[in-house]
């Protein structure tokens, strides 16, 4: 009776500790991302991403997934979930002002992916970068 | 805890503010023009990939290209070069370093063929025929080798596994593999490591209404690009008046690249 009382008093504590961490681990996720968020959000972005921000961060891998096979099955190429369209706007610039490959260390797509631990595969294949041409051409 | 509970629906609130104040702006954006400014890199952006593929690719058009090799003089690389800087493979690239040059892409070369009898040589450039039959679609096993509507033979890489079946079913040796890690590709031209590559007749320029950049790059006149469908296209007509001929027609692959001159 003793020993499990001990044990449910260490379980209770290590569950205090633990519930303190993760909150503490959110609130520097928070933290740190409402920093880099606001640099990193990219050089060309609007005020407004193609579907709200919080649906975005959830399924913009739907959209993608879905928007790909129309553009390359089919060849409607005016889709709202472009990957060109989510580089062309969430590239940041450096100071030189040559464009940043979205997939660096700290920048729009890699930031959360590694925080996730969740692969990034779009990028061995896709342009990490705006292409300063069509986006001209877009432009005129 | 009672702190975190304090922050966590003190971030709640923060976050509800946020959304009034969204919810806020994007009414007043749909509601007037004048403030529509903020939506345009995107709305500009949207369009950038538009032009006439609104509605896709269709069976109405069967894309194709004639070869007149009296045209193409042997030792001209211009063709070739242009795919590389369009697509950026080859020289076009400063990846597949450790490649070599059995590995390397080649979406386009030039051959030259000799007839041993009369000695005479012609060059022709030769590419993915996109065929009607492609052998390439038919052993896939995951599908990714396809053929759209309008008869453009594709590889889609998001399920190419890179088992190579369709390189050794292509008769043309129109296809590669990638076998490095590649960096800066072009955002119309994707292409990476582990995937089976080839022509893509330039399919983003056609989708927008031009040419493939081999075409217009060939100041010859040795190639010429348009609608096999199409009874009245610059391409069907030249074809109804010359004689023209399918490479390996036998095979019953049925290319939409067609030679003139061999």
């Amino acid at each position: 009776m003793v020993l499990s009382k001990k044990l449910k008093q260490r379980v209770g504590i290590l569950a205090v500790v633990f519930t303190a961490l993760m909150g503490f681990g959110s609130a520097a996720l928070s933290d740190n991302h409402g920093g880099k968020h606001e640099r990193a959000i990219g050089a060309n972005a609007g005020d407004a991403c193609v579907k709200e921000t919080s649906w975005m961060r959830r399924n913009h891998m739907e959209l993608l997934k879905h928007d790909r096979d129309r553009t390359l099955r089919q060849g409607i190429r005016p889709v709202e979930g472009s990957i060109k369209g989510c580089v062309d706007c969430h590239a940041n610039k450096n100071d030189q002002g040559a464009f940043i490959p979205v997939d660096a260390e700290g920048e729009f797509c890699s930031g959360c992916h590694t925080y996730t631990a969740v692969s990034l595969d779009c990028f061995e294949c896709h342009a990490t970068k705006p292409d300063v041409s069509r986006v001209k051409r877009a432009g005129k | 805890m009672s702190k975190d509970e304090n922050r966590s629906e003190q971030q709640a609130h923060e976050a509800q503010v946020v959304d009034a104040a969204r919810r806020r702006f994007l009414g007043q954006a749909a509601g007037a023009t004048a403030i529509i400014a903020p939506g345009v890199t995107l709305m500009t952006i949207a369009q950038a990939d538009s032009g006439a593929a609104a509605e896709g690719a269709s069976s109405a058009k069967r894309w194709g290209m004639l070869v007149d090799t009296n045209k193409c003089e042997t030792g001209c690389n211009d063709c070739v070069d242009a795919c590389q800087q369009e697509n950026g493979w080859g020289a076009g690239s400063s990846d597949e370093g450790l490649s070599d040059s059995r590995q390397k892409a080649q979406w386009i070369r030039t051959v030259t063929v000799r007839d041993k009898e009369t000695k005479h040589t012609t060059q022709l450039p030769m590419m993915c025929q996109h065929c009607e039959e492609p052998p390439c679609v038919n052993v896939c096993p995951t599908g990714a080798s396809m053929k759209r509507a309008d008869g453009i033979v594709l590889v889609d890489k998001h399920i190419c596994i890179g088992c190579r079946y369709c390189m050794m079913a292509c008769p043309y040796k129109a296809r590669s593999f990638i076998h490095e890690s590649l960096h800066d590709q072009k955002s119309h031209a994707p292409r990476g490591k582990g995937t089976v590559e080839s022509c893509t007749m330039c399919v983003h320029r056609v989708d927008r209404g031009d040419q493939p950049a081999c075409v217009e790059r060939c100041d010859k006149g040795a190639m010429m690009f348009g609608d096999l469908n199409d009874p009245n296209s610059q391409i069907s007509r030249k074809l109804a008046r010359v004689s023209s001929t399918q490479i390996r027609a036998d095979l019953g692959t049925k290319p939409s690249i067609r030679y003139s001159g061999i």
